[in-house]
């Protein structure tokens, strides 16, 4: 039967582990909702949302049941085709992004050797969810939280990818797996300390989490470019942003903290347990500091992040050359 | 003119006046009692004082009472010098001794001039530590309640009841610091003025014990500026509304009108407003007995249907409805169906005042001017009873001789006591003549007590006395004729002779008596004045407008040429015997009635239109002095009572007439009803500048009715639904019915609901909104005057009727008009009700003896008309041959008319 | 900018630090209602109106919590007994607009009014939040335990004449000069 042959069982195989991961992924987002409700209760002396089920368990539960009956609304105002495939393009993007990300030395979805790259263009297709969202509300609120998000994240992202070309040169390549495999002495956040605080600010800067949710600032913009969104588009926009919380953990994990490598436990719980820490951290920026005023945001990026990237980078090189033995 | 200093500032200010009025004028808020813009000063509570300097140079001072020195050119004081202020401070707190700590409990609190000068002078806690004087209270009647407690012996109340009003029967008792202001025994105040008590009093000792079984804070009641409906003087309320109900009627001061006081009816004959037996929905009879309660359309549906079956409509109108109302009515029916609702011989006597006022040569003094007239004749009118505002600035007039005599010693008017020790009883001459007794005889140098056709020939003989081209009165007695002479010479001898008459005895003979006084003076130069006393609130109005008398539009219905009539706010069996009526109304198809009160003709009523009292409506009247001016809806009703559907007389008769044409009700505003009105008759075109007009603004702000502190919007009417509606709109006014717009005093403005500057919540407010304090509206005194007289004087009138001979077996009978009870609206208040007096029948001592009857017999009295049977009153003035009845005992009963007597059984045993 | 990195940087950390120890403190919310809430005995919470020590209404529709209150909540109407007293012959407090700031029973010059410690007033319809006299009126004299107001004022009621309040003398006759 050629039902059976190998390539086809290596591709369905494939096919579940991809499903696997991307279910994984979304209840994963979709849980750190509740997770982050609970950690901010914790770190601010109360208690959080802890009525649904025992101590709270099931609030997730709740809260899909709403956010899928609630009305989906669009205004008649809106620009209809662009206000549908805004929240589309939020939540795609960064599903796909995930593709790239190794879990153990056997769990991915796709191995390529630009790897990296395809995180990247991900990131700036994001953008245009948010700029087409907060244009097609029709909503003057919306239009200036989109133009605050694209003008940030546009910004961050030149770091941003400035910031990983040190890791890049040391492990020689944008293939992540190879990079992983390339720390297995020493992890990439020794190295390259500055790459990792700049990619971590930017990463948070493009996911618009606290300090840098500029783009929805409910108290200047109340909720910027998703002011018009309700019920699951709006769920879109929402859990997009849990994703791609999600999506820089785990690349900050693979790319300064070696993935899956560690003693002892299994590969998976190494790659968990680094990416739920990181999860945390997230959170804890988000109920520790402020949000600051959008132009000390961009000029903190341009003026301090991008000339730091820039030096790592200019050192990382001269490192390389240095230690790398003469060809000739 | 004078110039002051006043705490280094240079004022100039009426060198006239004393330094507390200078200050007040100017607007500084300097504390003071006894003082009263009206009564001047005796310096009796020490609470005004301020330091004056001899000189540039002194800098010591002296303390002196501002309201017993001259603002003298050059004075130099100072408000703000420390001991004066020290000084005031103390008296305060002296006054405050025996003060009893009951202000929660206390009606004036929150309108209390004592609450005001208090918190001024910043007194604030009790230091004296011993026990307080306190004071039993009196019973005063049904409009006046007593708390001696919190008098403060300011002397105002005495000074305003006796000496200005000249009321016998309130006093100061005691010495020291016992010193009682109350009657020498419990019962009824007598003057028909007392209610100014509640006002003149700082505190709260004399409070409206009206107003108490519905108290309510002055801050919490909604005001509109309001015309007193009581009478035809036209004095100026600020009714106060609270939870749908009229709660109170203040004074609103007009410069010319009323000034500071009202009378009683005026003041406490709102409750009729209030009564639940009004109707609040239109009525339907058609064969059931059971009125049938309609909606606004249904009602219209059914109304108009009626009057387009009809062949023809008569209207009849009212002098208690507005010129709008009126004039709506005249337009639906055309002019042709129009009857003004008055009887033929009221009417009569109207249209003679009208021309009088045109063509005998003087004008009619406004209230403050008849205050300065130095001879006054009244014919024929009891002033108290019927115009009582005007009795009391007649009396004012009378009084003035003392000021005269003051001027002559160089003594300021308002140094009042010395001013009244000065004059003793040295008055200007007051000559009356009426069948009996009038509330003005104590200060009368003549009374006559005569018939009312011998009143007529008295005039007549004066004019003749004054001016022999008018007619001689033949057969005069030599006694009547040397009193004409003797008034014909008092009246040449004065500077500006008044002369005042009426319709009250319904006499045209009398009102043309008058008229020929006035054109005999007018020849001879003088500058006089003729005020015509009407008897409601709108008949000088309506009678401008024109229209027949009411019999005639009852013929009419009688002898079957019109088969429809819509009344407008008039109860027809007030005015025509019942029978009469009764038959008129029985004969047409279609009654359409539009009342506020419940009266007999409502219920005779097929349809029954609820219209709108003062208290809810807007309109226009005028006054006797022919002065044209606007009253405003106080509250809403349907705010309060949902179910309502009470609207203005006028706006009705606009939805039936367009009903009638089957259009849709047009958005008419009342000023476009106004302006209409004064385009279609010309004797009313200056009514249009009456009014602002609702778009008038202050600062752009519309005009509150309510003062800034009104309470509980979000709670009055939450028992009927939690979700508080938007406030009522007022399309036809620049008032809002809430307290968003402007209230304050700076920007002058003529309609001012009530009376409110910072620091000062009492009726005292009122000097912040005048030019000078008693002096004039500082945005003009309201209203328009519509009569003047014409530059040439008529001709005079020679009708003179011959004697009144009294008749061995019959008597000629006289309706005497009566402050309480004797006009229709106010007699349906309770508080009226508890004040009038019983009805009695008078008869002369003579007549009673030939008649074997005693006083308290119950005697029946026969017209030809009507009878009624009351108690005697053997009456020591009365003249021989006439019988006196009350007004509003009987409306069949008219003066003038033949009447018979009997003895009646006894009210308790029923005719077998 | 630069200079200050290092300093900043610092502080956001400390900042995260500080914040994260929090995750070991004490709870400073309840779990109501399965907890208790302890409310202090000068809690604002739902108004009432109390009784003087001989069980009489206090409240003498003075108007001066209507007239102190901010959003206008409070309507009353006064009524006269028999015996003199003043009494609220109806009491409205609109309980959806109130905002509990005390404003009235700081005006209340005879203790009447009184804030409780008891916010647990919810509804699920509005018009239920409008509390009538019958719903405020309580039987006890609530915090003020002694004050009297009609033992103090000087209006006369039955069981207490004129010259019977607090620092008064008999009432004068008037019919004589003598001191």
């Amino acid at each position: 039967m050629s039902g059976s042959t190998p390539a086809f069982v290596a591709l369905a195989a494939a096919m579940a582990q991809a499903l696997a991961i991307l279910v994984g992924v979304v209840l994963l987002a979709a849980v750190m909702t509740v997770v982050e409700r609970r950690l901010l209760g914790l770190w601010q002396d109360r208690h959080g949302p802890n009525r649904v089920g025992p101590a709270g368990s099931l609030q997730l539960v709740a809260d899909m049941i709403k956010i899928l009956f609630k009305e989906d609304w669009i205004p008649p105002f809106a620009d209809r085709p662009l206000f549908v495939l805004a929240p589309v393009i939020a939540m795609a993007s960064l599903l796909l992004s995930f593709m790239i990300i190794p879990l153990t030395p056997t769990w991915g979805v796709a191995d390529w050797h630009i790897g990296l790259l395809f995180f990247f263009a991900m990131a700036g297709i994001n953008v245009y969810a948010v700029l087409l969202g907060g244009w097609s509300s029709g909503n003057k609120y919306a239009l200036l939280g989109a133009m605050r998000a694209t003008a940030q994240t546009l910004s961050y992202e030149v770091f941003m990818g400035l910031s990983l070309m040190g890791v890049v040169a040391l492990a020689g390549s944008f293939n992540l797996r190879e990079i992983v495999a390339a720390q297995q002495g020493l992890w990439f956040i020794v190295p390259q300390f500055l790459g990792f605080c700049t990619f971590l600010v930017a990463g948070v800067a493009v996911t618009h989490r606290h300090p840098f949710d500029q783009p929805e600032a409910e108290q200047e913009l109340a909720d910027g470019y998703h002011i018009e969104y309700s019920g699951m588009k709006f769920g879109m926009f929402f859990i997009g942003e849990y994703i791609g919380m999600v999506l820089v953990s785990a690349l900050i994990v693979t790319l300064f903290f070696g993935g899956w490598l560690g003693p002892w436990l299994p590969p998976f719980a190494w790659f968990a347990l680094k990416t739920g820490a990181l999860l945390v951290l997230f959170v804890l920026l988000r109920a520790a500091l402020p949000r600051p005023r959008h132009d000390h945001v961009m000029s903190f990026g341009w003026r301090v992040c991008l000339p730091l990237t820039l030096i790592n980078l200019l050192v990382t090189g001269a490192a390389i050359l240095w230690l790398s033995p003469a060809t000739d | 003119m004078a110039t002051i200093e006043v705490d280094g500032r240079r004022y100039a200010v009426d060198g006239q006046d004393n330094l507390l009025q200078a200050c007040l004028t100017l607007g500084l808020d300097l504390p003071y009692f006894c003082w009263h813009p009206a009564l001047g000063s005796v310096g009796a509570c020490r609470q005004c004082a301020v330091k004056q300097y001899r000189d540039a140079e002194d800098t010591q001072g002296t303390l002196v009472m501002a309201c017993m020195t001259p603002a003298a050119d050059g004075t130099r004081l100072s408000l703000e010098d420390d001991e004066a202020r020290a000084f005031r401070a103390g008296v305060i707190e002296w006054l405050m001794v025996h003060h009893p700590h009951d202000c929660p409990v206390c009606a004036e609190g929150g309108h209390c001039h004592l609450q005001d000068m208090t918190v001024m002078t910043g007194h604030h806690r009790r230091r004296y530590r011993f026990r307080k004087r306190t004071h039993r209270n009196q019973y005063l009647g049904p409009f006046i309640a007593h708390e001696m407690n919190r008098c403060i012996t300011c002397y105002r109340c005495v000074r305003f009841y006796r000496d200005y009003a000249g009321g016998t029967d309130l006093g100061a008792f005691g010495a020291g610091d016992n010193v009682y202001f109350g009657r020498h025994r419990e019962g009824v105040l007598e003057s028909a003025f007392a209610g100014n008590l509640t006002e003149v009093c700082p505190t709260g000792v004399f409070t409206d014990r009206t107003h108490a079984e519905r108290y309510t804070r002055k801050w919490d009641l909604q005001f509109a500026p309001g015309i007193c409906h009581q009478c035809a003087v036209g004095c100026n309320t600020s009714p106060g509304e609270r939870h749908g109900e009229i709660r109170r009627i203040e004074n609103r001061y007009h410069g010319e009108v009323n000034r500071f006081f009202l009378c009683d009816r005026g003041r406490f004959g709102y409750d009729y407003v209030n009564r639940a037996d009004r109707p609040r929905r239109p009525e339907w009879r058609g064969e059931s007995a059971e009125p049938l309660v309609l909606d606004v359309d249904a009602a219209l549906d059914r109304g108009a249907e009626a009057l387009r079956r009809a062949r023809r409509v008569i209207g009849i109108g009212s002098p208690r409805a507005s010129l709008e109302g009126n004039h709506q009515l005249c337009d639906l029916v055309g002019e042709a169906n129009f009857s003004t609702g008055i009887a033929a011989r009221e009417q009569d006597c109207l249209a003679r005042m009208r021309r009088l006022n045109r063509d005998a040569g003087l004008p009619t003094p406004t209230l403050r001017d008849v205050e300065s007239h130095d001879a006054v004749l009244v014919l024929g009118e009891d002033l108290i009873a019927s115009a009582a505002r005007l009795g009391l600035a007649v009396r004012q007039a009378v009084l003035g001789r003392r000021a005269a005599l003051a001027a002559a010693r160089d003594i300021p008017a308002w140094n009042a006591e010395a001013v009244m020790t000065l004059a003793q009883d040295a008055r200007h001459p007051l000559f009356i003549a009426y069948p009996t007794a009038t509330g003005l005889d104590d200060i009368a140098e003549q009374c006559l007590h005569l018939a009312p056709e011998d009143i007529a020939r008295l005039g007549f003989a004066v004019a003749h006395a004054i001016d022999p081209a008018a007619p001689a009165v033949d057969g005069l007695d030599a006694r009547t004729r040397a009193q004409a002479e003797r008034i014909a010479a008092a009246l040449l001898a004065a500077r500006r002779p008044l002369v005042i008459g009426g319709g009250s005895l319904e006499s045209p003979a009398l009102v043309e008596a008058a008229g020929n006084v006035a054109r005999a003076l007018a020849t001879r130069e003088r500058r006089g004045g003729l005020t015509l006393v009407r008897r409601e609130a709108n008949g000088t109005g309506v009678e401008l407008l024109g229209g027949r008398p009411l019999e005639w539009a009852l013929d009419v219905l009688d002898e079957g040429a019109a088969d429809a009539v819509v009344v407008l706010e008039n109860d027809l069996y007030q005015r025509l015997p019942r029978e009469r009526v009764d038959r008129a109304l029985a004969a047409a198809r279609t009654v359409i009635v539009l009342d506020h009160q419940r009266t007999p003709t409502w219920e005779r009523a097929h349809l029954g239109l609820p219209a709108a009292s003062f208290a809810e409506g807007d309109g226009t009247l005028v006054s006797l002095e022919g002065r044209a001016q606007r009253f405003y809806a106080v509250f809403e009703p349907r705010y309060h009572r949902p179910e309502t559907r009470i609207h203005p007389g006028w706006r009705w008769l606009l939805a039936l007439g367009a009903s009638l044409e089957r259009r849709a009700v047009p958005e008419v505003a009342l000023d476009a009803v106004t302006r209409d009105c004064a385009r279609r008759h010309p004797a009313l075109a200056g009514i249009v500048e009456v009014v602002p007009g609702a778009e008038a603004r202050v600062d752009g702000l519309k005009l509150a009715r309510q003062p800034h502190r009104y309470s509980g919007r979000t709670a009055l009417r939450a028992d009927l639904d939690v979700s508080e509606p938007r406030p009522p709109q007022d399309p036809d006014t620049p008032f809002t019915f809430s307290m968003e717009g402007y209230a304050g005093h700076e920007r002058p403005r003529r309609e001012v609901p009530f009376a409110w500057a910072p620091g000062w919540n009492s009726p005292q407010a009122w000097n912040k909104f005048t030019d000078e304090v008693g002096g004039h509206l500082r945005g003009g005194d309201p209203g328009v005057r519509l009569l003047a007289p014409a530059a040439d004087v008529g001709d005079h009138v020679d009708a003179i009727p011959p004697p009144f001979t009294p008749c061995a077996d019959e008597w000629r009978l006289v309706v005497l008009p009566r402050l309480f009870g004797g006009e229709e609206t106010s007699s349906r208040s309770a508080p009226i009700q508890a004040r009038a007096a019983p009805a009695t029948l008078r008869l002369a001592a003579e007549d009673a003896r030939r008649l074997d009857a005693e006083e308290g017999d119950r005697l029946r009295v026969e017209t030809a008309r009507a009878c009624v049977a009351l108690p005697l009153h053997v009456d020591a003035t009365l003249p021989r041959g006439l019988v006196a009845i009350p007004a509003g005992v009987a409306a069949a009963l008219a003066s003038g008319e033949r009447a018979w007597l009997t003895a009646a059984p006894e009210a308790g045993e029923a005719s077998p | 900018m630069w200079t200050s990195l290092i300093p900043a940087t610092w502080s956001q950390l400390r900042t995260l630090g500080m914040v994260f120890r929090h995750a070991f403190r004490r709870r400073e919310t309840v779990n109501y209602p399965d907890e208790a809430v302890y409310l202090p005995p000068r809690f604002r919470g739902r108004i009432v109106l109390t009784r003087d020590p001989d069980g009489e209404e206090r409240c003498v529709a003075c108007n001066l919590c209507a007239v102190a209150c901010p959003v206008d909540c409070i309507a009353l109407e006064k009524g006269e007994a028999e015996d003199g007293r003043w009494y609220p012959s109806s009491f409205r407090i609109n309980f959806s607009r109130c905002i509990y700031c005390g404003l009235c029973e700081e005006a209340c010059p005879t203790s009447a009014i009184q804030l409780t410690p008891d916010f647990e007033m919810s509804e699920y319809r509005r018009q239920d939040l409008v509390y009538e006299k019958e719903d405020l009126l309580i039987d006890g004299p609530g915090k003020d335990h002694d004050y009297h107001f009609y033992k103090v004022a000087g209006l006369a009621i039955a069981g207490k004449d004129k010259g019977e309040a607090r620092d008064e003398k008999p009432p004068r006759d008037v019919r004589t000069l003598l001191p």
